[in-house]
């Protein structure tokens, strides 16, 4: 029985060939037959609804509760340091770095849930989570500071007055207070490369002086994926700057991989059922251990060690898990994987009529023989009614209204892009276009182009196949 | 005396030269007598008589005995007097002394020599009375005219405060009595100040005519707009006039006066309402203005030189008088008290349980508030409860008048960020606070005690909330072992005993100042340094030894005030806080602007130097500079008594950035601050690790050198020192003995100055690594420095061909150039352009060959 509250896939599944990829139509006929269902079936889909509803809680939400792999070392700083912050009430600044995915957010929520959990640190820190998406001026991210904070400007939920007065406001109290009295404050800046861009960087050099006077303690972790941030601080922002780096590098080697993609898929001691769990965990662990498996996983290793990526492609996997089906097998991580590297471009050429591609491979042609040159459509035009005139045998001369329009539809799906906006004067025909696929990719799409004509296939390898 | 001020007021001297020096060409004169031209009244002031002052805060007027007048050489008018000072004049520090509460008329026989008692005769506003009490004698709690008297108890003379002698207390007690004598002998010359109720009498009649002939409420509104017009009229004259007495508002108040004192209260009423709603810009109504002026002259059948409207005040009833100043005292004395604690409350520093008094006092005293603004209404004693009644009726335009008045004074784009307070009443939903204490009254009241008062009318008031952060719960622990001892020592916040090798710019610097407070003259000085090179520190160790010098009484004393580019919202916010550091007065940046020039223009008497550090002077550029000119303009001028010390980053900003006319103002006193050497570094380091034991002597130089190599920049060494004791405290767990070693001390500078692309290349992913080798290839191929994706991607088809992998769709290489985007390994354009996005190296092509080829 497939469980209706399947976890859906963040990425729609390219091909829908496969019919269990097809939740939809396969709801009704399971709810009928639920009633059929004997009882160790029943017990099975409760099983399964566990598994599915651990796995989707641990790919889809990003939550803290997940494992931190290779940043022992970083989280024993990162923790060394706001607990000195809050004990002793030492002001610092660090910037955590590293590339999208690598596990900066993670890291920090850990390093907080661990802290939080400390007796002497218990209700000893206010914490003030600003993100460079939302605060995206320096009025905004005070007025968001100053609610967090709750200070007594603050009414009901809202922050009032105006921008100079609001940074007077927050400066006084935090110059007022001092390292032994004060409740010390953690900014958490995420995206903290968009600060960088407000005016004059106001907030950030405020921020960094108290953190470097004895004012009230605070300290200001920022999180951010740009290598180059150090260069973008204004230099007196950068000598108030502690110059803590902690880097995020994704520095584990395959081996580690696949033991994370074992700690990901396996199921927690506490799961209700005992043999099942057995009985997953050793699948698990024989998955880890196939040729197929490892070279699918090394795949994607090579691309990217981003965990996310492996997230993704394992949530494709474990979405096929049903009662029927109860246990992950080597082809549908496979499948899974076939899946997650689709070319999304060529994907698009399936799905257009022959005359469509036809233009396609009018463009390429163009493309290839002026050499990147951008094209209008009255050259592709051109090129098509040469093909029609001199080799079609099972093309029909379209007129040149339908070739338009199809044009028009290959603009719409992107495949051909326009340099210049339209604009009212020039004239459809000869705005000049570029096409965005590369001629692999066309090939490539060509080749499992269902009932492709012989002839539209030879014009496609060679631009003289008519000669 | 220019003709200007003579068609306004008129200062000339009563009565026969007393005496003349020949030899300095002065002679002195028993009197002076101040006439407004426009409405002929008269004022005589005698010698011995208490006087107001014109002040810095136009608000705040001094209080003064005149002690003598003549004329100098120059024909100019010249007075000599004793000052008192009011509270706000006393240091901070030196409050506590007093132990006790200190009521707004209170003030202090002034002993501190270094006041220049000698001041323009034109700076006097008017006579006030002042009478000395003993320490123990409670204040007179029914008086008249409360605004104009003032009491002393106690003298201060820079230090301390004393008992007055029985000497001076009987002369002041004496200046009063034989005041009152000359007021009762003089016949034309009435000082407007005796306790005459006639003047309520002839008010009140006033009134009761004007509530006859409109006997609505709608008079009170209109009349309090106009009021307040006139007030914003008088303020704005003031200002644009730019000199001390130009009181063409007050003539304009006297029209409506049918006797001279008459005209004088209002005047002083008027005053008093300036306090609060100073800039209030409350829409005038010309009909109101209008029909006022009307009616006045009606009433002013009878001329005003003629004395008889006094003569007939004396002969009033005795008991209709009693009569009379009982109800005057029921109605105004909650008024007057509101005042009191609204006057304090200007005074941002003040004892906290009086404040704490006065948030509690608020909301029972808001119906009492109202009424002095409706007693006209009231000209006999019954008509007390009519008051009330108005009154009551009355709150609600009141308020709302207010209200507007305070929307339109607060600046930027605040209107929308009213808070809607939740309240019954939909008309007075936007008050902010009592109507009397609405303008920068910095009552500290709890928020909390606010809240839980909505419905007796005091809304929550997001203007009075005290900036601070919560107390933490639990202590904050000590320094156990050394090294934790040596990181707080060492962290920049740490506040060293003395600034070593800055001695030198620090002589420099305090001899500048020190000069120019000698001389009571302004100048200019401007410090650069690359940032981390202790200017700050230095200037602010000055102003400290300075301040210590001044309260040791080697120096005059001086007010300090700093700004900070960097912590404006908006460079002419740069107006705003020196005014308010100056004054306590929180007004717009346009007229704080107009304030300051006044203030620094115009020669205070009791006027202390003011030092002015300017830090990141950069940021105070604007495009006419006019902020840059103006803080340079006023030490400039005669009497400003500004030193300005202003600080920033590069040693020719003046050459660069300013015009010629900014540049030529700031002058060239210039002090530039070298970056420290790494021998400097080193016993700044040593300096603050006196007495631990922490630190190899060869790590510490290590990192000196490092620094000094670099950037010199101080916080650079202190944070890497600081960051060596930490990874020293991770390594010591493995029984190492506990000092910072030189493999400490790389590690951290390593940790800190490292570049991190490399890394970030080897920690990459195989196909990232083959795309930037692709890169290097296209690079190379084409000699350009710019690839678009779809150049770059036949490359690394080739190069996954002879690697033997499986080459990834354009899907793949898309993400990888997107992901290597984001850390900003390369520099890409926008996504939408797919594979004619063009492509950079964000670092050189020899680190991407080194990161690769490592491995």
């Amino acid at each position: 029985m497939r469980h209706p509250a399947r976890p859906s896939s963040a990425r729609a599944p390219a091909s829908l060939r496969e019919p269990r990829m097809q939740p939809v139509r396969r709801m009704k006929p399971s709810a009928m037959s639920k009633r059929k269902l004997k009882e160790s079936n029943a017990e099975s889909a409760e099983n399964i609804s566990q598994v599915q509803k651990i796995l989707r809680e641990r790919f889809c939400h990003h939550c803290a509760a997940g494992k931190l792999f290779g940043m022992e070392q970083q989280y024993r700083h990162l923790l060394e340091l706001l607990k000195r912050t809050t004990v002793h009430g030492e002001s610092n600044s660090a910037l955590i770095i590293g590339p999208r995915g690598s596990g900066k957010t993670a890291l920090l929520n850990h390093v907080l849930k661990d802290l939080r959990e400390m007796k002497q640190v218990r209700e000893n820190l206010l914490e003030v989570h600003l993100n460079g998406l939302l605060q995206t001026n320096d009025k905004v991210a005070l007025k968001e500071i100053t609610r967090q904070l709750q200070l007594e400007n603050v009414v009901g939920d809202k922050v009032f007055g105006s921008f100079a007065e609001n940074l007077a406001f927050l400066l006084e109290a935090l110059r007022k207070g001092d390292r032994t009295s004060s409740c010390p404050i953690l900014f958490v800046l995420d995206e903290f490369d968009l600060f960088v861009h407000h005016k004059n960087q106001t907030l950030l050099y405020n921020l960094f002086d108290i953190s470097q006077s004895a004012q009230t303690p605070v300290t200001v972790i920022g999180l951010t994926c740009r290598q180059d941030i150090l260069e973008l601080l204004e230099k007196r922002v950068k000598s108030r700057f502690s110059h803590r780096q902690i880097y995020l590098m994704n520095s584990f080697d395959f081996k580690q991989y696949i033991k994370i993609f074992k700690k990901q898929l396996s199921l927690p001691a506490e799961f209700p059922d005992e043999s099942f769990a057995q009985k997953w965990n050793n699948n698990v662990q024989h998955l880890s251990e196939d040729k197929a498996v490892q070279d699918v996983l090394q795949n994607l290793f090579h691309h990217t060690k981003d965990l996310r990526s492996l997230h993704s492609l394992l949530m494709l996997a474990g979405s096929t898990v049903t009662v029927h089906h109860p246990l992950l097998t080597a082809a549908d991580l496979q499948e899974a994987s076939r899946q997650h590297s689709t070319d999304s471009k060529a994907n698009i050429v399936h799905g257009l009529s022959v005359l469509e591609i036809c233009l396609i491979i009018a463009m390429k042609h163009l493309t290839e023989v002026y050499d990147g040159e951008p094209f209008n459509f009255q050259m592709v035009y051109n090129e098509f009614q040469k093909f029609i005139q001199r080799k079609a045998h099972s093309m029909y001369n379209f007129e040149k209204p339908v070739v338009m329009k199809a044009f028009e539809h290959l603009l719409q799906l992107e495949l051909v892009k326009p340099l210049e906006r339209p604009s009212v004067r020039a004239q459809r025909e000869y705005l000049l276009m570029k096409l965005l696929l590369d001629s692999s990719q066309i090939m490539d799409a060509l080749q499992v182009y269902p009932n492709c004509p012989t002839d539209v296939k030879q014009w496609a390898a060679s631009s003289l196949s008519w000669l | 005396m220019n003709t200007r001020q003579q068609s306004k007021l008129i200062y000339s001297w009563y009565g026969k030269r007393l005496s003349s020096d020949r030899k300095l060409r002065t002679s002195q004169y028993k009197g002076i007598l101040i006439t407004s031209e426009s409405t002929k009244t008269e004022t005589c002031i005698q010698l011995g008589d208490f006087i107001l002052v014109e002040g810095v805060n136009a608000d705040q007027p001094y209080v003064a005995q005149l002690m003598d007048l003549y004329e100098d050489g120059a024909q100019h008018k010249r007075a000599v007097v004793q000052w008192f000072c009011h509270l706000e004049e006393i240091p901070q520090n030196k409050r506590k002394l007093l132990k006790r509460e200190i009521s707004a008329q209170e003030v202090f026989f002034d002993q501190v020599l270094c006041y220049d008692t000698d001041i323009a005769a034109e700076t006097i506003i008017k006579s006030v009375m002042v009478l000395p009490l003993h320490l123990g004698e409670e204040l007179p709690v029914i008086t008249l005219n409360k605004e104009q008297t003032f009491y002393v108890r106690q003298s201060w003379d820079g230090k301390c405060f004393k008992v007055l002698s029985p000497d001076t207390f009987s002369k002041l007690k004496e200046a009063n009595k034989k005041r009152g004598v000359i007021t009762n002998s003089s016949k034309a010359f009435i000082p407007s100040d005796i306790l005459t109720p006639v003047k309520k009498e002839t008010e009140s009649v006033v009134r009761s005519a004007t509530k006859s002939k409109n006997p609505d409420m709608e008079i009170e509104s209109k009349h309090s707009t106009s009021k307040s017009s006139l007030a914003k009229e008088r303020h704005s004259q003031r200002v644009a006039n730019n000199d001390i007495k130009t009181p063409t508002a007050r003539k304009k108040l006297e029209l409506n006066s049918p006797t001279r004192s008459k005209g004088r209260l209002l005047g002083c009423e008027v005053l008093g309402l300036l306090d609060d709603d100073c800039d209030a810009i409350a829409p005038l109504e010309p009909s109101a203005t209008k029909r006022k002026v009307k009616f006045t002259n009606e009433i002013l059948g009878s001329p005003p030189k003629i004395p008889c409207s006094n003569d007939k005040s004396k002969s009033t009833p005795e008991t209709a008088e009693e009569c009379q100043r009982f109800s005057d005292a029921m109605r105004f004395s909650p008024y007057t008290k509101v005042k009191d604690f609204s006057e304090k409350d200007k005074n941002l520093h003040e004892k906290d349980d009086i404040l704490s008094l006065v948030g509690y006092q608020k909301p029972s005293s808001q119906i009492p508030v109202l009424t002095p603004r409706s007693r006209r209404t009231c000209a006999q004693k019954t008509s007390a409860l009519i008051a009330e009644q108005i009154s009551m009726l009355d709150q609600e335009d009141f308020l709302s008048g207010s209200d507007s008045s305070y929307s339109s004074s607060s600046e930027e784009e605040e209107d929308d960020d009213m808070p809607c307070t939740p309240e019954k009443n939909p008309k007075s939903s936007r008050i902010f606070s009592t109507p009397k204490s609405s303008k920068k009254s910095a009552v500290r009241t709890p928020a909390k005690t606010l809240k839980k008062t909505p419905l007796q009318g005091t809304p929550r008031t997001p203007r009075n909330a005290t900036p601070e952060i919560p107390r933490r719960i639990q202590a904050a622990q000590e320094p156990a072992s050394v090294l934790e001892e040596a990181r707080l020592r060492l962290h920049v916040s740490a506040i060293p005993e003395s600034l070593p090798c800055r001695e030198e710019e620090f002589q420099d610097i305090y001899n500048f100042v020190e000069s120019k407070l000698i001389d009571g003259t302004g100048g200019c000085m401007y410090i650069s340094g690359v940032p981390g090179t202790g200017k700050t520190a230095t200037v602010h160790e000055v102003i400290r030894c300075l301040q210590q010098a001044a309260e040791n009484e080697e120096l005059p004393p001086f007010q300090f005030v700093e700004i900070n580019g960097m912590k404006l919202t908006d460079p002419h916010q740069a107006y705003v806080q020196i005014l308010e550091f100056l004054t306590g007065q929180k007004v717009t940046a346009t007229h704080a602007a107009v304030l300051l020039a006044k203030l620094f223009s115009t020669p205070g008497p009791k006027r202390k130097t003011t030092v002015l550090i300017v830090d990141e002077l950069d940021l105070l550029w604007t495009r006419k500079q006019n902020v840059m000119y103006n803080l340079f303009d006023w030490p400039t001028q005669k009497n400003s008594k500004l030193i300005i010390l202003a600080i920033a980053n590069t040693m020719d900003l003046p050459e660069r950035i300013m015009m010629n006319r900014v540049a030529s103002r700031l002058g060239l006193t210039r002090m530039s601050f070298q970056p420290y050497t790494y021998k400097q570094l080193q016993q700044i380091v040593s300096s603050r690790l006196k007495g631990v034991k922490a630190f190899e002597e060869d790590a510490v130089q290590l990192v000196s050198r490092k620094v000094a190599a670099l950037s010199g920049d101080a916080r650079r060494c202190l944070d890497i020192c600081r960051r060596a004791t930490e990874i020293c405290e991770v390594a010591r767990q493995k029984r190492t003995p506990e000092i910072v070693r030189m493999a400490h001390v790389t590690e951290a500078i390593d940790e800190m100055f490292s570049s991190p692309y490399v890394n970030a290349i080897r920690n990459a992913s195989l196909h990232e690594q083959i795309f930037l080798k692709a890169i290097l290839a296209e690079f190379r191929r084409a000699g350009v420095e710019e690839a678009t994706v779809q150049q770059i991607y036949h490359h690394y088809v080739a190069l996954c061909r002879v690697e033997g992998l499986q080459s990834p769709t354009v899907s793949e290489i898309m993400a990888i150039c997107s992901r290597l985007g984001a850390c900003r390994l390369l520099l890409v354009e926008a996504s939408n352009k797919y594979l004619h996005m063009r492509v950079r190296l964000n670092l050189s092509q020899d680190d991407v060959m080194y990161a690769l080829r490592e491995e």
